[in-house]
């Protein structure tokens, strides 16, 4: 399977890839990873005419201690996501999640912000980001903007990314040693989850149980409230219909929804020494 | 467009389409055909080759990603290119019956090499972790466990150009 015929830009600087974004307009995309991207481009979903590649922009990769956040740049893939000692000592819940992704050659070429831009929900980082209560830096031509991880999803494969703006990184608050909790309910090797939970300092995040991460809120409130695990875990699936498909029914989702978050939960609480 | 990409040591430059997928390069413009493709859609992993020293699938990469990389292909491991001796996770492979029909042999091979320069001494867990996105679909993975074994006994398997002495 080949890609229809397009143009192929190599950026050198995030000021470059603006201006090549200017340039080509609604014809060109972004090429990170090329992981989500080229598959679609492969079987024909997408058709761009340019590609504007942002993988060997020195200035986009790299990850860094920021006062309390530690800040990831867009292009860190998620093999380095996944083994970065900054990130695992103080958001291993980060760490975690990116070695959750597919297999290992998909994680040495995907990246952090490519995910999140793709926006799918069933998606390993798009869920973590909104339990770590991440916020996304967006560079566009009159600078930068944040926008906090549960405002940047706005549906399947929709985000709050204006057309001529990118990614530029990712903020996480960095919290040591408070418990975390990750859970990716799949059926065959190197899968997306057909449900998933990550959970950290009392938020949840659920993948694939809508069209973007899910909060459990009945249960969220439950745990401030100062009830046990099991009674808020209970409550995860209250309010939230995700579609059935081949992998699972809506009842079945809400059932792992339920399940998982408890599991997710306990050992979060096992894990706490904050 | 103009790609200068080094293939298994030698430095090449091609003129190629934007478009072409880097499993082709290699199979059609640099006429080396061990490098399989099984799914085309990134789950087999018969097309893993390395790229700047990485395991990737190369038919989700394209050449024009490669350019002004290094790749390696199964062809380009230890020395039987040159006359040498066959790089030390061939040489398990051979040695513990590694393989079937081989058609997923080559991405494997690419695969553990690339796992064994990450992490030298692995366990049984992390070998099957490690080589999570390689099928093969006759082995039963029960001898590629054992060859990937026995090769991080050699303490240079994660080097491409690791031979086993003669
Ligand atoms: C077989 C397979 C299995 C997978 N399994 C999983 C899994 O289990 N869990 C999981 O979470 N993911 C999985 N993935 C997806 C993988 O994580 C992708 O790497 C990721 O979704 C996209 O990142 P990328 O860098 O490859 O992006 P690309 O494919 O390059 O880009 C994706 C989209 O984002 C845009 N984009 C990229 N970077 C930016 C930026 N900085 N700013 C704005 N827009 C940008 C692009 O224009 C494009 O529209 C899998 C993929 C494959 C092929
Ligand atoms: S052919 Fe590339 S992963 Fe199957
Ligand atoms: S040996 Fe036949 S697919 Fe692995």
């Amino acid at each position: 399977m080949i890609p229809a015929p397009f143009d192929y830009v190599r950026a050198t600087s995030a000021e470059h890839i603006l201006e090549l974004m200017a340039q080509h307009g609604d014809e060109a995309k972004l090429l990170a990873g090329g992981h989500s991207l080229l598959p679609m481009m492969k079987v024909r979903l997408a058709s761009p005419t340019v590609l504007i590649d942002i993988a060997s922009v020195p200035e986009l990769s790299y990850v860094k201690v920021d006062g309390d956040d530690l800040v990831i740049g867009a292009t860190t893939s998620h093999a380095t996501v996944a083994n970065s000692d900054l990130i695992q000592a103080d958001a291993p819940l980060l760490s975690y999640a990116a070695a959750q992704i597919g297999d290992p050659q998909i994680r040495h070429r995907g990246t952090i912000g490519g995910s999140l831009a793709h926006s799918d929900p069933a998606a390993d980082l798009p869920m973590t980001l909104v339990a770590l209560d991440g916020t996304f830096e967006l560079l566009g031509p009159s600078g930068t903007r944040s926008v906090k991880a549960e405002d940047f999803f706005i549906g399947y494969f929709e985000t709050a990314l204006e057309h001529d703006e990118i990614i530029s990184a990712v903020r996480v608050p960095r919290r040591p040693g408070v418990g975390w909790g990750y859970e990716k309910f799949t059926r065959r090797a190197n899968d997306w989850a057909i449900v998933g939970i990550a959970t950290v300092a009392g938020r949840v995040a659920m993948a694939n149980m809508g069209s973007i991460p899910a909060r459990p809120v009945a249960t969220e409130q439950a745990l401030a409230g100062g009830q046990g695990i099991a009674e808020a875990a209970a409550l995860a699936a209250d309010g939230i219909e995700p579609a059935g498909d081949m992998h699972a029914t809506t009842a079945y989702r809400q059932h792992l929804a339920r399940v998982l978050t408890r599991r997710a939960l306990e050992t979060a609480a096992s894990r706490n020494q904050a | 467009m103009q790609v200068q990409i080094t293939v298994n040591k030698k430095p090449r430059t091609d003129e190629v389409e934007p478009r072409q997928l880097l499993v082709h390069y290699l199979r059609d413009t640099a006429g080396l055909k061990a490098t399989n493709v099984g799914c085309d859609t990134t789950s087999c992993g018969a097309c893993t080759v390395l790229l700047d020293g990485v395991s990737v699938k190369s038919c989700t990469v394209l050449t024009a990603q490669a350019d002004g990389g290094t790749v390696v292909t199964v062809e380009g491991l230890g020395g039987t290119a040159d006359g040498g001796q066959m790089h030390p996770v061939q040489s398990a492979f051979r040695e513990e019956h590694g393989l079937q029909c081989g058609f997923c042999t080559p991405g494997m091979v690419m695969a553990s090499v690339g796992l064994l320069s990450e992490n030298p001494n692995p366990t049984e867990h992390e070998v099957r972790e490690g080589l999570e996105g390689n099928y093969c679909r006759c082995t039963g993975y029960h001898n590629i466990l054992r060859a990937v074994l026995l090769a991080a006994q050699s303490p240079d398997a994660g080097k491409p150009e690791a031979q086993v002495s003669a």
